[in-house]
Order: C-alpha cells, then structure tokens, then sequence
C-alpha cells in the first residue's frame, strides 16, 4: 500500500516533521516545555476521547484517575522502588482503579455515567487532600528526578520532550488502529444504537468495559508522564477543573476523531500559558467557554470557528459533537 | 458514651443541611432532567450572600433569619435567571446542559473568590441559639439542635407541596411524565423556572444556615456538590424520600468517619455509593436514571 500524496498527508508529515525538529527551531526551554506539556496532555485527551468520543460516555472523573497513576508513581518513588518498578506498578495501580470506576460508573449510561464519574472523580480528589499519610495533603508529592532509560539521561528539556513524543506517537497510532479496527467499530455502535448492538450479540457492556481500560491506560501514561514532567504532584491535579479541561480539549477539538483531542490539547495548553501570564482568572476563563461553546458553537470549537469565520449559519445546530450513549435495555 | 451521642446530633445536623441542598437537586433532576452542576456554586453563593448581609451592608446590620432569607431569594433569582437564560435554550441535550453548569459553576467560583478573597469567613450564631441544650452530662449546641427542627419543617413542607398542593400535583405529572403533562394543559416550562428557582432557594439556604457550623470558604462548593451527587445516587432522583433517607445516610458516614478514619472521611462515601449501585442502580427510592 502506497501511501498517497494529497494535502492532508502532506500536512500530516509536515506536522511531524515539525514536531520531530521542534527543539532545534524552537527558542529556549520554556516553549519546549510547553510542546511537551501539549504532547502529554494529547494523550490524555486521547484517551478520554475512547470513551467521549467513540463510545458516547462522557466521563467527568478523568483526572482522578489521572491523578491516581502520578500519585502512584511519587508514592512509590518514595518508598524506595526504582523507576521501572514504580512506573510499572503505578500502570498496575491505575488500570486497577479504571476498572472499579468502570465497574461501578457503567451501572448507567448517558446523565447517570457523569454522574458517578464525577462523584467517584471528586472523592478521589477529596482523598488527595486528606489522607495527608499516603499524599502529602496539600503538600503533595515531590519527585526527586527523572529516569534515565537505556543511560539516556531526561533531565533536559529536549531529552523529555523526545521521550514523550515517541509515546505520543505510539498512543497516536494505537488510537488509529483503534479507530479503524473492528473493536473500535464495536464501541462506534454501542454508543449508536445499543439496542441493535444487543441484539446482534455484541455483548455492549463488555465492549464498554474495555473502551473504558483502553481510555484508563492513556490516561494513565499520560498522569505519570505528568508527574515525572513536573516533579511535583499535588491534589490540583485530580480536581474537577482537571477534568473539565481535558473534556474541553475533546470538545474543542471536536470528539470521536484522531487530530482533534491533539488540535484541542494544543489550543487549551496554550492559550492556558498564555492567560496565566496576563490574568490569573484562568478558571474564569475555563467556564466562560464551556458556556460559550454548548451556545454558539454546539459542534465544537475548530469547527465552529472555522463556521463563524465564514459567516455560515446553516451548519448551526444541525451537529451536535458528542452522542450520548443510552442504556442497552430496552425501555419500558 | 457521650462522645457517640454528640457524633450522632452533628450527623444528623448535616444530614439535614444535606437534605436542603440535595432536595432540590432531586427535584430539578426528576423534572427537568437536567442535572444542575451549579447546584454547590448556589450553595456557596447564598452563604457568601447571607455573610455579607450579616456583616452589614450601608451600616445595617441584619437579623439572621431576615438576612438567610433574603440570601435564598436572591440566589432564587439567580437560579431562575440561569434556568431561562441558558438551560432553556438547550432542551434535550442533556451534555450541552451539564457543560454549562459545569462552566457557570467555575464562574462562580472564580468571581465569589475575586470578592470575597481566599479567607475562611466565619458567620455568627444567632445570639439566642448561641447556647446549650443539657441532657444528663451532654451539652448539645441549640443551633445544631434548631438546624434538625429546621430541616425537618422544610422536609414535612415540601412533602406538603408535592403531595397535598395543586401546583406539587402538576410538579408531580411533570416527573413522570413531561408530554402527557403537557398535553393535559400544565405549563411544564413555567414549572421548571419554579422548581429550579426553588431548589437554588433551598441550596442557598442551607448554605447561610450552614455557615455558623462549616463556615464559607473558596471550595466549599466543591466540597457539597459530590455530596449531593451521592445523596441523590444513593436515594434516587426525583424522589424526596429518597433525599431525606440519603442526606441522613451521608451524614452519618461522614460524620463517623471523620471523627474515627480523619484521613478517610470521603473514601468511606464510596462504600454505599458501590453496594447501592450494585445491588440498586436507580437507588433506594428512585426509578431507573434515564
């Protein structure tokens, strides 16, 4: 299979292109900082938009357990395991946790899935805060250095930016292979008619199950690229505005397609940088779009903008984003 | 002994402070669907509103019933302001509605905190509750106990509403069923702009009553709502039994639990959340979530 030359694979490659230079035409550390920042956090969204996007379950509690995997890896760095170790459990610790949220959040679907993820998110942050023995309480966790895989010391802003970039690109073509595989269309139908999904003998629950692990395993990579990338974890990380902004990176972006959790990731990222050091309403900010979307732009962001840019209005309202997924038993 | 007796009556307090703020968040949930993330923000907003007005305003110092009043009307306001603003312009579409209140309620937060800065506030007791009720060799503070009579009236009143009052009836058919409800002549948009006034009213008043025990600070509203979200997961939405029987459930597990698991308090919430979602997923009183 040759691939074709049209402008999207251009794009494509010029895109990566760029991303694989970047340290070299970028000025200074901070801007590859803030590239690794949107690396990660495009994984992250990634992951959430295996659920949001392909299996129609908005889940509100994401960064409790992107939060768990960044504790884990501080928790066990602490105690003394070495960062292979404490890397591997904390993925151990994390899928664990996805899978007792997915367990009790697919109790129910559509308004009832936010529901509990947000309950289940927001005791994870509550937990974060006071059990002060095991987290720090507000004091967090403190890392005390990044791993230095193969003798490859990341200590450098481009040597982390690297890393992160080819697990970026691993969770990027894993995400493609999804999408296009027969499971991924298993979850695509399990979030639009359920019902014939049943009756096909698709067990819909199970596959909503497993979405749920693939987006926990993402969002966990991402939690402990995270923690090593800061040094540093506190409660903040695990709270309801975490969780907000990476929906936004899906919504903005526009969900259940490749580029638009990264798009998304990169926009929130950087205009996030880039607000804090004017204001410090960031959080303001955060909610004035959340509501500036769902009115004026119900399909998303980059869309929407491209809409209002060019000044149709028959696109308006005809697409919303996301689909919420409905329970699979019929209704009475 | 005593120390169990004390634990209970604080359970019980906050039950009932739950049971004011969880009530409305059923309600608004069984009627309109929607399920009202700004509800904790309205809880901050009325005991913010209430400890201004009892700080004094233009130099008048106000009373405290008169000013938790007057809190719960503004924030009433508020809230219908809200409900037909913005979430009438979504029907239906339940995640636009969640995504606006969650973008409401961080506007709150972010503007309470741009006036009334980081500091914890503390609200008084009403002086002629400020004493204590002995039983035996236990003092109960009168304010805790006033706050159970409180939500207590309140529960029997809105029973009362829903179930002997023409406009609970029409509340009611709304619940069950908004379509036949319309098509019988019940204004049911007009209901929604009253139950969500009416449930931001309530949260608003738990809010400022609550403030001479939880104070009001940043966060607090994101420290009620999951709360309320597990009082309503564990009693059902849209069933007012369903909020007492949970408020009283929740507070008691946590009150217990911060006094015997400090660092646990909200971990132990996760236990009726996981037995009631395994063994009842609609929760002890309510219908299955739509």
């Amino acid at each position: 299979m040759k691939p074709e030359l049209n402008g999207r694979n251009v794009a494509l490659a010029m895109a990566f292109a760029a991303l694989v230079s970047l340290p070299f035409w970028v000025s200074g550390t901070y801007y590859i900082n803030v590239s690794s920042q949107i690396l990660f956090y495009a994984i992250f969204a990634l992951g959430l938009n295996v659920l949001v996007g392909y299996g129609g379950l908005v889940s509100l509690g994401h960064a409790g357990l992107f939060g768990i995997a960044a504790y884990a890896t501080g928790y066990f760095l602490q105690a003394g395991f070495p960062h292979s170790a404490a890397i591997l459990l904390a993925l151990v610790v994390g899928i664990a946790s996805t899978a007792v949220f997915a367990f009790l959040a697919l109790r129910a679907t559509g308004i009832g899935f936010i529901m509990i993820t947000l309950a289940l998110g927001q005791i994870i942050w509550g937990l974060a805060y006071r059990w002060i023995s095991l987290t720090g309480g507000d004091n967090g966790i403190t890392l005390h250095g990044r791993p230095a895989p193969f003798g490859l010391d990341l200590g450098s802003a481009s040597a982390f930016y690297y890393t992160t970039f080819i697990i970026f690109l691993i969770a990027v073509v894993a995400c493609a292979i999804l999408a296009g595989s027969p499971f991924g269309a298993a979850i695509k139908g399990t979030r639009d008619q359920p019902r014939r999904m049943n009756a096909l003998g698709y067990h819909v629950w199970a596959i909503r199950f497993w979405a749920c692990l693939l987006s926990g395993l993402l969002t966990c990579v991402a939690g402990i690229l995270f923690v090593y990338y800061n040094q540093f974890i506190s409660p903040q990380t695990a709270a309801l505005t975490a969780s907000a902004e990476v929906l936004l990176m899906v919504i903005a972006g526009g969900p259940a397609t490749l580029l638009g959790p990264i798009v998304g990731a990169a926009l929130v990222v950087i205009v996030k940088n880039v607000v804090s050091g004017y204001i410090e309403r960031w959080n303001f900010l955060l909610g004035a779009i959340f509501v500036a979307i769902v009115i004026l732009m119900p399909e998303g962001l980059v869309p929407g903008t491209v809409r209002l840019w060019r000044g149709g209005l028959r696109a308006f309202r005809r697409r919303r984003g996301i689909v919420l997924a409905q329970s699979a038993e019929p209704k009475p | 002994m005593n120390f169990w007796l004390v634990l209970t009556v604080n359970s019980v307090t906050f039950g009932g402070l739950l049971f004011l703020l969880s009530a409305g968040f059923s309600l608004i949930f069984g009627l309109m669907r929607i399920p009202n993330l700004t509800h904790g923000s309205l809880f901050m907003l009325g005991a913010y509103f209430g400890a201004t007005l009892l700080t004094g305003v233009f130099g008048v110092k106000l009373n405290f019933w008169v000013a938790a009043i007057l809190a719960a009307l503004g924030v009433a306001m508020i809230g219908a302001l809200i409900e037909r603003l913005l979430l009438r312009r979504l029907p239906g579409d339940a995640l636009a509605q969640v995504l606006v209140t969650l973008g409401l309620s961080f506007i709150a937060a972010d503007l309470c905190l741009m006036v009334w800065g980081g500091d914890p506030i503390n609200v008084e007791t009403p002086p002629w509750l400020g004493g204590f009720m002995r039983l035996g060799s236990v003092a109960f503070p009168n304010y805790r106990l006033a706050i159970i009579v409180i939500a207590v009236v309140f529960a029997i009143g809105l029973w009362m509403l829903l179930e002997r009052t023409r406009l609970g009836a029409m509340i009611r058919a709304g619940v069950d069923d908004p379509d036949m409800a319309r098509v019988v002549g019940i204004r049911v948009s007009q209901l929604f702009t009253i139950v969500f006034a009416l449930g931001a009213a309530l949260a608003a008043f738990a809010g400022i009553i609550g403030g001479p025990i939880l104070s009001v600070y940043p966060g607090i509203d994101q420290d009620m709502l999951p709360l309320a979200l597990v009082v309503v997961i564990l009693g059902g939405t849209g069933s007012l039994l369903g909020s007492f029987v949970g408020s009283i459930i929740v507070g008691f597990i946590y009150n217990f639990g911060q006094a015997l698991l400090p660092e646990l308090a909200y971990f132990v919430l996760f236990l009726p959340m996981l037995l009631v979602l395994i063994f009842r997923p609609q929760g002890l009183f309510g219908r299955q979530l739509p």
